[in-house]
This record gives structure tokens, sequence and C-alpha cells, in this order.
């Protein structure tokens, strides 16, 4: 199977949309842990009374209000942006796999226990669930908002999974394997899952491009990411008072999320394409 | 020859809204160690039904009706737990079935396939177990093995496909292979290959085979033994050259003679008249009197037992009592 996944990934970026998404993914990721080093310090006490700079020569993004170096902070923001929805994304791609996966193997009472259960979660707009839960849990540590995004984030990929497994169960390749001795946690999992891992990558892929979406419209609202740690979201936030007298402190976060949702939606695209064999 | 499975008074039950039915209605037969047991009859006659209740694969609502009983060298295979079961599946029973086209899984290449087979039932490394893929890739005949290990499913023709199933079988070295109409999807040229690859491989590994087929014709080669099933029933069971020298039942002749012939003078195929009675609606009496060319007027009534025609030929009919005609 890790064979079969690095073809898989190279047979991805054999598309210009995989190629140029992964390889924007690559350098963003690159940049965003690796950049702190060669930048200004922003723990460095700025210049309080400098105010906030245009891009220029020393500070290429400018400064903001408290004169701190907007690119550094963009760069140390995109590692917690990144990370959250990485971690998120992996946790409700993971619970939904499952949940779908118990769903539709056994069917019975367990699939329709498991499938109201989702109806309703799906009922609540996923904003105001996490709102709830924010505002009842005030500052909230970083790993929980993570548990919170994922916890919420699994639903529509269970019905995804749900459904393919329902599909497949009663193809005879899942007959064939029970008649070799496979189990039911087998089968679910190297025979079943493997065959929903096309849409369980295009539904992780768009989850990731809507966590950073969902953490920086929270963050936005000051109850994701708390000050004085940076995100992308509380960048916005920070600099809305400055959008027409410094508009570079909005403008770059801002770009960071386009163009990081962008890239991980193309890259999932191509990947999508690369995992289905007929199309090879 | 030793019993290596001994399945006696096989039934299976079918609860459903509509009623309960018994599609396989008391069913005994014995498969000796490399032996070829051919189980013949038509769709619907419960014989696929049978190859699945040997590994306990019958799909809800289907249950084995307590009573029966399925031995694998004395082992009773309808006692075992679920841990229990899993390793005789496969591993002393394995099975193969009649579309190669759905039986393999799509996603992954035909070396993870079989070395996942391999690895299953043996502690080897990823990279023995794809050489061991090799090997079986090259004992079922696939020309280019080692091209081939890296395709996918969709990228070979019917033959291959079942060739690979085979090999996937192979893999844990079953004592007996389960064929359920291992040919009827593929092109006629295909079919004599594969069943000469079955009885090859049969004849080097000294492993049973229980085929299933509708095929009266391809049987008549390879089988040691034959054993025709009508209306969930065996009708007639005999070594395979006695079977063609004197079909006894009169469904058997009836089928025979629905078989086309190469030699013989060309006469017109006789097809059975009638078609075969739903599960849920066996006749009374001897299931097969409503289409019975030579049926008597205790049919009707007497459901016959399997009676003796001659040395290890028995079949249900009252004509047996009267002496093979």
């Amino acid at each position: 199977m890790t064979g079969s996944l690095w073809r898989l990934l190279l047979r991805a970026l054999t598309s210009p949309s995989g190629r140029l998404g992964a390889i924007v993914i690559a350098l963003l990721t690159l940049f965003v842990f690796v950049a702190p080093w060669l930048l200004p310090d922003p723990s460095a006490m700025p210049d309080l009374l400098a105010g906030a700079l245009p891009p220029g020569a020393g500070h290429p993004f400018g400064t903001d209000q408290l004169n701190r170096d907007v690119l550094s902070r963009v760069v140390s923001g995109g590692q917690i942006s990144l990370s959250v929805a990485g971690l998120a994304v992996l946790l409700a791609v993971t619970l939904g796999a499952l949940v779908g996966g118990l769903a539709g193997f056994y069917g019975g009472w367990l699939d329709s226990a498991l499938m109201r259960l989702v109806d309703g979660a799906l009922a609540i707009p996923r904003l105001f669930l996490l709102l709830l839960l924010v505002a009842v849990w005030e500052q909230m540590p970083l790993g929980a908002l993570v548990l919170v995004l994922g916890a919420t984030g699994w639903f529509a990929t269970s019905r995804i999974v749900r459904g393919e497994v329902l599909r497949l169960r009663s193809a005879e390749f899942v007959l064939a394997a029970t008649a070799l001795g496979a189990g039911p946690g087998r089968i679910i999992l190297r025979h079943l899952l493997p065959n929903v891992a096309g849409p369980l990558l295009v539904a992780a892929t768009l989850g990731v491009g809507d966590v950073i979406l969902l953490e920086a419209g929270l963050s936005y609202l000051g109850i994701g990411v708390r000050p004085p740690t940076p995100s992308w979201g509380s960048m916005i936030l920070d600099a809305r008072p400055l959008l027409t007298t410094a508009p570079w402190t909005s403008i770059f976060p801002g770009l960071a999320i386009a163009i990081t949702v962008l890239a991980v939606n193309l890259f999932g695209d191509a990947l999508r394409g690369a995992l289905d064999p007929r199309s090879a | 020859m030793t019993a290596l499975l001994e399945v006696e008074d096989l039934r299976i039950t079918f609860a459903t809204r509509s009623g309960t039915s018994h599609p396989v209605d008391g069913v005994s037969f014995s498969v000796a160690r490399g032996e070829l047991l051919a189980l013949v009859g038509e769709s619907g006659c419960g014989k696929s039904l049978t190859a699945l209740a040997l590994l306990r694969l019958i799909p809800p609502p289907g249950q084995i009706v307590p009573g029966s009983a399925i031995r694998l060298e004395g082992t009773d295979v309808l006692a075992l737990g679920a841990a229990e079961l899993r390793s005789i599946r496969g591993r002393r029973i394995g099975m193969i079935f009649q579309d190669p086209m759905t039986s393999l899984n799509p996603v992954f290449t035909v070396a993870d396939q079989i070395s996942e087979s391999v690895r299953a039932h043996q502690r080897v490394s990823k990279s023995a177990a794809r050489v061991r893929a090799l090997e079986l890739l090259q004992e079922v005949g696939i020309p280019d093995p080692v091209e081939r290990l890296d395709n996918y499913p969709h990228q070979m023709s019917g033959g291959m496909r079942q060739r690979v199933m085979i090999a996937i079988a192979l893999a844990s070295e079953p004592e007996l292979l389960i064929a359920d109409e291992p040919t009827t999807a593929l092109d006629v040229t295909v079919q004599a290959q594969i069943l000469e690859l079955l009885d090859r491989l049969r004849a080097a590994r000294g492993m049973a085979i229980l085929l299933i087929t509708h095929d009266l014709g391809i049987v008549a080669g390879r089988a040691d033994r034959v054993a025709v099933m009508y209306a969930g029933r065996l009708v007639e069971e005999a070594t395979t050259a006695e079977l063609f020298a004197r079909p006894s039942h009169p469904y058997t002749k009836g089928l025979l003679a629905s078989v086309p012939r190469i030699t013989g003078a060309v006469t017109r195929l006789q097809p059975i008249a009638g078609t075969v009675p739903a599960p849920t609606a066996w006749p009374a009496g001897c299931r097969f009197h409503p289409r019975c060319p030579a049926s008597l007027p205790r049919c009707a009534d007497d459901d016959p037992p399997a009676l003796a025609v001659g040395d290890s030929h028995r079949m249900r009919c009252w004509l047996a009592a009267s002496g093979p005609s």
C-alpha cells in the first residue's frame, strides 16, 4: 500500500494543476516553517511610535500599527493556521471514515443510529456549533480548538464513506476476501476504505480549505486563536481599523488564506483524478 | 481415499416476508483428498448456496438449519467460532467465483492482492511475499508475470483475472478448492484453459476440487465423480464414467440429451419440458415428477430416497427399485 500511495502521488503530479498545487503547498509549508529563522524576530521589541510602515526595504510586507513586521506575523500565523487545519482535518477524516465504515458495513440499527446522529449534527450550522462550544469554554487552548474543529468536521465525510461502503459491501471481492479468512475489521480497513480513498481525499482537501477559512473566521471574531499568538484570521481582525490607511496589514494575510485554500483544492482535485485507476 | 469433506443432510432456510423456503434441502456428499467432484445443476437448484454454506458464507437472511453437518476431516465446521472459522477460510478451503471482473479488488495491483493472501497465512516479509506472488503467477500460467505483477485488475482480460483469482486462492495452499462456476463468464477457449489449469494444479498439489457448474460438457473429461442437483437435492451421484455410460435419473438423462454432441448422428437437442420450480413452491412427492417423462403414479405422493443403482451410483428415483434402465 505504501508503494501504491507513492505511485499515486507521482501520478497526481503529472497533471499541471496538481503540480502547481503541490508546488505552492510545498513552498508555503517550507516558507512558513523555515522562514522564521531568516526573518526579524517577531517578539523583538518594536519601535511602538513608528506606526504602520508601508512595504519597503527591511519590511517587504510593511508593518502593522504596533510596528510589527507583517511578513514575520504572516509566517508565524501560517504555522498556526496550517497546523490547526492539518490536524483538525486528519481527525475529522479518520472519524468520518470509521463511523461511515461501521455504519455502511454493519447496517441495521447501528447504521440508523449513527446516521440519525449525523443528520441531527448536520442540521446545526457548524459555525454556530463552534461559537457555542467556544463561548462555553473560554480561553480554549490551541489543542482543544483542533479537537473541536475535528469533532465537528466529520459528518459529511461519514455520509460519503457510508454510501460507498454500502455499495461495495456486496461486491464479490468482499465475499472473496471473506472466503480467504479476512475478518470484519480487515475487510473494512484493507478492502473497503482503500476503495473510498478517492472521495475521502477530496473530502479531506476541501476540508483543509474549509478549516483554514473557519479558523480564520473564528479568529476574526476574536474567539479562535487568541492574541498575542498570530493567525491569519486574527491578523485581519487586528488590521480592520487600518483598512483604508494601511491596507497591506490585511491584504497579505488575506492573500495567504486565498492562495493556500486554492492550492490545496487544486492538488486535491489532481489527486482524485490520479486515484481512479481507470483514468490512468 | 479418506474423506476430506463430508456434508450430511445440509438444509438451508430463507425466512422472508413471503414465507419460508428451503433452497437447499437435505444434501449429502463427500469429497476425498485430491478428488475432483463436480456438482452439476441448473440455475436456482441450490448449488452455489451449497458451496457458500461450506464456508458459512450464506448471505442473510439465509441460515443453515440445525441438524445439518459439515465436517472437514472430523472438524465440525458449523460449530466453529468466528476466529476458528477464519483460520479455515482460505487456508484449508479456498474459493474462486464466477465473475473474475468483480471478485478482484479494483484499487490494488495483482502483486498487492496475491501478497496479501500469502501474508495472511504465512509470516513472511513483503519482498518475500512478492517473490511468492511471482512464482504463483508463473504457476497459474500468466505470460510475462514480471510485468503483470504491477497491473491493476482492469488492465487484464477475464481469463487472466480468473488465473489471478486462482493464484490468490493457491497462495494459502488450501486442501480443498471450491470453484463456483469458474468458467461461466469466460470465452469457450479460455474455459478449457482454466479447467486444464485447475486439473493440473490438482494433480501437482494433491488438492481436492469441488467444481460447481451448470455445464455437464465441461465435467466429462475431468471430474472423478459427478453429483447432479435438482430443486435443492442431489438426484444422482456416480463416478463420471458410470454417469455418462449409464445415466439413470430421468433428470440426468434429460440434461445429457440437451447437451450438443460432436459424435453420433445429428439429432435435435431435447430440452427438458417446463422450468425449475421456485424454492417456495417445491412440488410434493418427487420434485422432478411434474417435468418427468417417466413419472409413475406414486411419484406425486412418495418422495424417493437415495437408492442404489450400482456400486457408488445412487439416485433419488423410484425407477432405481426396478433396476437401471
